[in-house]
């Protein structure tokens, strides 16, 4: 290495050692939001406490309550007779009422009704719950005829037979999706936020000009700003995949050697996103408002590591090809989920080939304007 | 040979003329000083000398290197420090030398040697472990002219190096300056504080883009104040101005305090009745003389003057 550039880099380290708060936001934070997604926060519906109210008190009506128990989706709720009450209270999330006549309607091949009730206040989680009792009740409903049909001697044939299979996570579990994110995230806070900066909190100090009329020139000030927080960014990386794997066995399914290209290629777009707000912002506080607004919410909100956005508005559709962080989590989704090659995702690559390209020689050219030259 | 050549040289900023055509030159192993209120072009002109800002006219060498042909060249030879203290106090002493000693490309072997140079001249060996940040303001400033100082650079410029510091530490500042300059190196400083410029072999003084006086401090007082220059304590002394500035002996009178300074005209000062020539329009004129007192020019005398002529567009 360029001796200009280690005593940079040396420089650099040494910053980032004698500031705990700084590793320690670069290191823990990532693991903990990783605990936390994967534990406290799922998004995976499960264990909907359904409050019961049998009318009938007939076997047909305990059969299909109990396919609702047995399908694993709820846990039964016995207390309370209100079911509004309950409801209201938020102990139950859903209410089954099988009215007086169910089995009776049904013996006759009349349309017998039962009542669900599910508590809205979550849209996500009701319209799962909607999904699942829809489920039970249909195969119900289609075991009866079936039996029926059979006790008659008439043979039916079987017109519709749905069996989804989940590909890509099979177990539909959310933390297989907030690895991807995670990982995202920690190289936008290393890369853009701490490199943003460090470089501003030289021009806060006064050493920038120190620095400027030394013989170091622009692209060595620039290695030596962005090679310690690409280091950082990357080991944070591996780190969230390592603990992924190893608290949630979440693997690498596709290249890793992939993997390591495409994030570096990222991290690149990053530190020259970095280095742009650097010689826009006066301030740090600018530094950190303007990269936060420009990379973490956007990230949060608008690449699809929360927010779905196929359900997003056209023209919030639109804004989200401005981040490259939605690129680069759908190539990290096809490479950790789906386990597939470039052939699949190559137009998400190229969008960030190109957008790392545009980011560097813009950043390039106003930084070598901002220190005078 | 000139450590620094100046020649017509000019910067414009669009209509602004911020540096209007200065010349001068520093010779080798002296200590010059660039002079100047804030917005004079002091620290336009500087930049342009390190190699920072292209010049739009005329030409300018520092260590024999022209600074537009090759501004690259002139920083590897030039050390700089500026105003506002700028090592990184989060690193200690030792660490901020072998930084900067890193920036200049100072060979590993050579490092060691060249750290303790520095350290015994700026007086902080022994302190190489303390963080920068802890060290007391003076010991700041004089680390930081250490940094400039590893590569042995041929000119120094320091920009408004003592601004904020105390006098005690500023003499000592001044020793180091001296010793820098003895060693053969040239040192260009700039500074607000006039009894500093008093060190300098040599002084400037910018006024809007321009070199009004140009000398040694003995000589531009000499030139300036041909006629003897006296300090007065009088009764309100704001008034008495009015009144000494209306005798024609007296080519003008400021206040300095809650004292007057007055200068008398040329031939004058050289007879013995110069206090009694003041002491008697005062009295003339109604004011209590408590004392004159001959003294001997300031800088600051010699400034205020040149600046008020050259407003009055009069004679630089």
């Amino acid at each position: 290495m360029n001796g200009r550039v280690g005593a940079l880099v040396r420089k650099e380290f040494r910053h980032i050692s004698r500031d705990p708060g700084t590793l320690g936001a670069l290191l823990v934070v990532p693991l903990f939001l990783l605990a936390m997604f994967g534990w406290a926060i799922s998004l995976d519906v499960n264990d909907v406490p359904l409050l019961v109210r049998d009318l009938d008190h007939t076997a047909e009506s305990r059969a299909l309550t109990a396919a609702f128990f047995s399908s694993g989706r709820f846990s039964r709720m016995d207390d309370g007779r209100d079911a509004g009450e309950a409801l209201d209270s938020g102990r139950a999330a859903a209410t089954l009422e099988l009215p007086r006549g169910f089995a009776r309607s049904l013996g006759r091949g009349e349309t017998a009704a039962v009542q669900v009730l599910v508590d809205g206040s979550d849209a996500t989680r009701a319209a799962t719950v909607i999904g699942y009792v829809e489920g039970i009740v249909m195969r119900f409903g289609a075991e009866r005829i079936t039996l029926k049909a059979a006790k008659a001697g008439v043979a039916l044939p079987s017109a519709l037979d749905t069996r989804p299979r989940v590909l890509f996570n099979q177990d539909l579990r959310s933390v297989n999706n907030l690895v991807p994110g995670l990982v995202a995230i920690i190289l936008i806070i290393s890369a853009v936020i701490s490199t943003a900066l460090a470089v501003v909190r030289e021009k806060e100090l006064g050493s920038m000009e120190q620095l400027v009329v030394s013989p170091v020139e622009s692209w060595e000030l620039v290695a030596g700003k962005t090679l310690p927080y690409a280091t950082i960014g990357l080991i944070s990386a591996a780190l969230v995949l390592g603990a992924g794997f190893l608290l949630f066995g979440v693997t690498v399914k596709g290249s890793i050697l992939e993997l390591a290209f495409m994030t570096t290629l990222f991290v690149f777009a990053c530190l020259s996103l970095g280095i742009l707000i650097s010689t826009a912002a006066p301030t740090q506080q600018v530094a950190f408002l303007a990269s936060a607004m420009l990379t973490l919410l956007p990230t949060f909100l608008l690449s699809g590591f929360v927010f779905p956005i196929r359900n997003m508005p056209p023209i919030i559709q639109a804004i989200t090809w401005l981040f490259p962080t939605k690129y680069y989590i759908e190539i990290l989704q096809a490479l950790l989920l789906k386990g597939v090659g470039i052939g699949s995702y190559w137009r998400s690559a190229l969008a960030l080939l190109v957008y790392a390209l545009a980011a560097a020689s813009i950043a390039s050219v106003r930084f070598a304007r901002s220190r005078g030259r | 040979m000139d450590a620094i050549a100046v020649e017509g040289l000019v910067k414009r900023f669009g209509t602004f003329v911020a540096v209007d055509g200065i010349s001068f030159a520093v010779p080798e192993g002296s200590v010059f000083g660039l002079l100047g209120a804030n917005g004079a072009g002091k620290s336009t002109a500087i930049r342009m000398l390190c190699g920072l800002l292209e010049p739009s006219s005329g030409r300018a060498s520092v260590a024999g290197i022209d600074v537009a042909a090759d501004p690259e060249g002139v920083k590897r030879s030039i050390g700089y420090m500026s105003q506002r203290f700028s090592l990184y106090e989060d690193l200690t002493v030792i660490e901020n030398i072998r930084f900067f000693a890193g920036l200049y490309a100072i060979s590993r072997r050579k490092v060691e040697t060249e750290a303790e140079r520095v350290l015994a001249l700026i007086g902080l060996a022994g302190r190489e472990g303390s963080l920068a940040g802890e060290l007391p303001g003076g010991f700041k400033q004089r680390l930081a002219l250490g940094c400039a100082l590893l590569h042995a650079p041929k000119v120094l410029f320091l920009d408004e190096p003592t601004a904020g510091v105390d006098p005690l530490a500023r003499r000592r500042f001044w020793d180091i300056i001296y010793e820098v300059a003895d060693s053969g190196s040239t040192v260009l400083v700039t500074t607000h504080y006039l009894d500093e410029a008093e060190y300098c072999a040599t002084v400037t003084l910018m006024h809007a883009g321009r070199i009004v006086a140009k000398g040694s401090p003995a000589g531009l007082k000499a030139e300036r104040f041909p006629g003897a220059m006296l300090e007065v304590d009088c009764d309100r002394p704001a008034e008495a101005i009015a009144a000494l500035a209306a005798d024609g002996r007296i080519e003008e009178a400021s206040l300095f305090g809650s004292r007057l300074h007055a200068a008398l005209a040329p031939g004058l000062g050289d007879r013995e009745d110069a206090e009694e020539t003041v002491r008697a329009a005062l009295a003339a004129a109604g004011f209590a003389v408590r004392s004159v007192e001959r003294i001997p020019p300031s800088l600051e005398d010699v400034f205020i003057r040149v600046i008020s002529e050259s407003a009055k567009g009069g004679p630089l």
